[in-house]
């Protein structure tokens, strides 16, 4: 039996979009995708690229380098270097997708399928941004923010906020727990406690930085201990709570950058997760649509021209080469899972003895829930993938004259290959490991931190720049010691700080 | 559940005020960035949006990353030759990653954005105010301009407006008459009905009666007036200050035989600048071309440009036909008055004190500004000496030499400088 097409051309209407949306709903919940409500939201060219340079943030506080990303943005579509992203979808409850007004009916049926589906869904049940992000308080906190920010301004002018912003900034990379879960945000709580707090944190720094002696054998003691007793990952968490000359609002506002890069982190996590299963899910969605016979071969003819262009991976020799494309790897992977469960191959079997042959809806389910870029690709790329993707390790080893290929897709190169892709998605290894590792509290103050190097990887010349945006939260000389595995101090940069 | 909702309504702009705070974070760079601009391209086409380049490296937002050097494994797709062990040659880029390190490469040049025609302007002007600008638009806010606003009961007889008037007197007859006119009926009525039996002493008597009512009745309807002064309306008008935007500009250039293109390339460049920073102050603008050898002509702006004439100069014809057009079609009240002279200097000697006191007497009482610009590397002619008694004597004359193309932004600068009170 032969359904109707929902619609035959390409101009989009209103009711059109919640035909498809009802229509992809149902099929959405026939493969138990667990999702948010929606609510999507038709946008202009315009409101896109707005939308687009505040990093996806429905709600930003005011920042130059905002304006900076958008006229880049409006200067590269301008000269059609870049076309506009089609969707953006905010990790909030209700998930707000963006729909293009200038997107044909077939686009708008594959964004939803791929946000208000896919990436929904991923949002709402995968462990990174179950136990890091509280979609019900995002927007809130966003407005507090945008307001407390704006309220900073009024009261102690547009440059000094920008200053504290622009170091904030500088370390919002070191602004995140990377093991501890964080407490959840919410707006309501956040005025509340915030006066609160300001008074307790003001308090807890006197108490630290008192120069009369405390009095007692107990203090002597504490005082010859390094302090902190333990090296500090979370940077901008540390000059929150310790660092000595800031005002109370300045305080807040580098909790504010702080809260939002760890608002931010589990997507810097999963980006090939979070877009391979959007992309698997428009695919899969989009394809049952057409054999349901709601939509016609020239919408199907036009999503798959889409579709390919979308997972299309240039080789490396190829001048549009730059990089693994996460759409790509994401998509082949999650479609080799599929593959792997209903139609394995004897390598399969052997590989991945566990789920080859098994249900492949709740396998892919399972995979989405309890897994990081990392760990999905250490687990999951099949040989058969790499050999599709033919990919190849390179050694880049300064002390010597030429690259070495040190593993190709061949049956001695799986498995090093597959370790090293994980590695290159491991965000503990991409960014340098640099740690608080000692204040003197007793003399100058200074504040001591260590770059703990890996394969002798260099930090990059702007390093100077950073420790002078450190230096200013600190407001006391800031040093950085760069030390290899032998705990040996390779080098130390240095920001020094005259303070009377 | 689902909702759709249309945002396109809602704001478009919401990053203006962070694309407002790059500009003013960067005001210098970019300063510097639409100088460049100005003294390198053609000026000609210079009513346009900008792009602006800025130093990578002044707007980069610094984080701590990992420098070049050091081991570093990548992986990379789409292999198709290589075996383990195999040794390549590094690519020429400082980090052996092939392509991906010159795209990269690429991304660092220097930040490239677009100025809107209006932001470019701004910056370029900024420094720049007309000369007494304040000063004669309060003056010329005084004048006066009188539009209609509705009927008034009173003004003069040339004000009246007749149909206005002849409604409400229409109506006023049509009020007044119904009374009588009513009355009128029922006598004449009553009239008919006692007409038959006359007989009746008392009936007669009231029949004498009614007549003579009726026939007051019919004088009163007669002596309500077709017009009275209650029914005149008359046009009214208010007057509002009258703004005085606009602006005529002359532009004065020699063409004798002694001005070769490059010259009048810059006179022509220095006359659109001066154009241009008109349009900003005035919301419309006039601009008369007059060219001159020894006779002056006026002409349009092609002609002014590119025809070429022999033969000797004489200065003072041209001011003579510019003093001749003002007093015809641009009333002092009603014109702000600019002129720009551009010449190398040349004047038939004896021409040149004529010019002076053409100058001083009759035409800068009548102008704004006055800017003579001398395109000459060569000595200065009696024509710029005179010129300098008139600039000591007139402060909204000014004078500048210029050599090259590139000297024009900085004189025109100068000419224009904001004046320090």
């Amino acid at each position: 039996m032969r359904k109707s097409f929902i619609s035959e051309d390409s101009d989009w209407s209103f009711s059109l979009i919640r035909r498809y949306d009802e229509e992809i709903s149902r099929i959405a919940a026939a493969y138990s995708l667990d999702t948010y409500p929606n609510q999507i939201e038709v946008i202009s060219s315009e409101q896109m690229m707005d939308a687009y340079s505040s990093v996806g943030m429905p709600v930003g506080y005011r920042h130059w380098s905002y304006g900076k990303q958008l006229l880049g943005i409006e200067q590269r579509y301008r000269r059609g270097q870049m076309g506009l992203a089609y969707e953006i979808v905010i990790n909030s409850n209700p998930c707000i997708a963006y729909l293009m007004e200038e997107n044909t009916m077939m686009m708008q049926a594959l964004v939803l399928a791929h946000a208000a589906y896919g990436h929904n869904s991923f949002f709402k049940n995968n462990y990174l941004f179950r136990a890091w992000t509280n979609a019900d308080a995002i927007i809130d906190y966003l407005i507090f923010a945008k307001n407390y920010i704006a309220d900073c301004e009024q009261r102690y002018g547009e440059v000094e906020v920008e200053h504290i912003l622009d170091s904030c900034h500088a370390l919002m990379n070191y602004g995140v727990d990377r093991y501890k879960r964080p407490p959840r945000l919410s707006a309501r709580d956040e005025r509340l406690r915030q006066k609160e707090r300001e008074e307790y944190l003001q308090s807890q720094i006197n108490h630290l930085w008192r120069t009369l002696p405390g009095g007692g054998q107990a203090h002597r003691e504490v005082v010859h201990d390094r302090f902190p007793a333990e090296p500090q990952e979370n940077l901008l968490y540390f000059i929150e709570k310790n660092a000595p000359l800031l005002k109370p609002w300045q305080r807040e506002i580098v909790r504010i950058v702080r809260k939002i890069a760890q608002y931010f982190y589990p997507q810097r996590q999963t980006q090939v997760m979070n877009e391979g299963w959007a992309t698997f899910w428009h695919y899969t969605i989009l394809n049952k649509l057409y054999d349901e016979g709601l939509v016609n071969d020239g919408f199907m003819m036009e999503f798959l021209q889409t579709h390919t262009n979308v997972v299309r991976q240039p080789s490396f020799d190829n001048e549009y080469y730059s990089g693994i494309n996460p759409y790509t790897l994401g998509f082949s992977m999650m479609s080799d899972i599929r593959r792997i469960c209903e139609n394995p191959s004897a390598e399969d079997r052997c590989w991945f003895p566990d789920i080859a042959g098994s249900e492949w809806l709740s396998t892919l389910d399972f995979a989405m829930r309890n897994f990081k870029d990392e760990s999905f690709i250490a687990q999951y790329l099949s040989p058969r993938l790499m050999r599709e993707m033919k990919l190849f390790a390179v050694l880049d080893d300064d002390r010597k004259r030429q690259l070495e290929i040190t593993a190709i897709h061949n049956e001695q190169g799986y498995r090093q290959i597959r370790s090293q892709l994980a590695e290159q998605y491991n965000l503990g290894s991409n960014e340098p490991n640099i740690q608080v590792y000692a204040v003197n509290i007793r003399g100058d103050r200074s504040l001591t931190l260590r770059y703990t190097q890996n394969r002798r990887r260099p930090l990059h010349q702007d390093t100077s720049e950073v420790l002078k945006h450190l230096a200013r939260l600190w407001g006391f000389t800031v040093r950085l010691e760069t030390i290899d595995h032998k705990d040996k101090i390779l080098k130390t940069d240095e920001c020094l700080v005259e303070n009377q | 559940m689902n909702q759709v909702i249309d945002r396109r309504l809602n704001g478009r702009h919401k990053n203006a005020v962070n694309r407002q705070r790059f500009i003013r974070r960067f005001k210098r760079q970019i300063k510097q960035a639409v100088a460049k601009a100005i003294n390198e391209r053609s000026i000609t086409n210079i009513d346009s949006g900008e792009q602006v380049n800025i130093p990578a490296d002044d707007t980069s937002e610094p984080i701590f990353r990992h420098g070049t050097g050091g081991e570093r494994e990548t992986i990379l797709p789409g292999n198709s030759e290589y075996l383990p062990g195999d040794k390549i040659k590094r690519p020429s880029g400082a980090n052996g990653k092939g392509s991906q390190a010159s795209n990269r490469g690429e991304g660092e040049d220097d930040f490239v954005f677009r100025l809107s025609r209006e932001e470019f302007l701004e910056f370029f002007f900024e420094d720049l105010a007309l000369p007494d600008l304040i000063k004669t638009q309060l003056a010329t806010n005084v004048e006066q301009q009188k539009v209609r606003a509705g009927y008034s009961r009173d003004g003069v007889p040339a004000n009246i407006n007749v149909i206005r008037s002849l409604k409400g007197a229409l109506a006023r007859r049509l009020a007044l008459r119904a009374p009588y006119i009513r009355e009128l009926k029922s006598v004449t009525e009553e009239l008919e009905s006692l007409h038959e039996d006359s007989a009746d002493e008392t009936l007669r008597e009231r029949i004498r009666c009614l007549e003579e009512s009726s026939l007051q009745l019919k004088n009163r309807i007669r002596t309500i007036p077709f017009i009275d002064t209650f029914d005149l309306r008359y046009n009214n008008r208010t007057s509002i200050p009258k703004p005085t935007s606009q602006a005529v500009m002359f532009c004065l250039m020699d063409v004798s035989g002694s001005m070769d293109e490059q010259r009048k390339d810059i006179a022509k460049c220095f006359f659109i600048l001066l154009y241009l920073f008109l349009t900003r102050n005035y919301e419309r603008i006039e601009v008369v071309y007059i060219r001159h050898h020894t006779t002056a002509k006026e002409v349009d702006e092609e002609e002014f440009f590119h025809s070429r004439e022999t033969g000797g100069t004489v200065v003072s014809s041209a001011l003579e036909l510019m003093h001749d057009i003002i007093c015809q079609r641009y009333p002092t009240n009603d014109w702000n008055i600019y002129a720009a002279q551009a010449s190398d200097g040349d004047n038939w000697n004896d021409d040149s004190p004529k010019c002076r006191d053409l100058l001083s007497e009759n035409i800068m009482p009548l102008l704004q500004y006055y800017a003579y610009v001398e395109i000459t590397p060569d000595e200065h002619q009696r024509l710029w000496h005179e010129y300098q008694t008139v600039h000591a004597s007139c402060k909204n004359f000014a004078m500048q030499r210029i050599d090259t193309l590139t000297d024009i932004y900085p004189v025109f600068r100068k000419l224009f400088k904001k004046k320090i009170s």
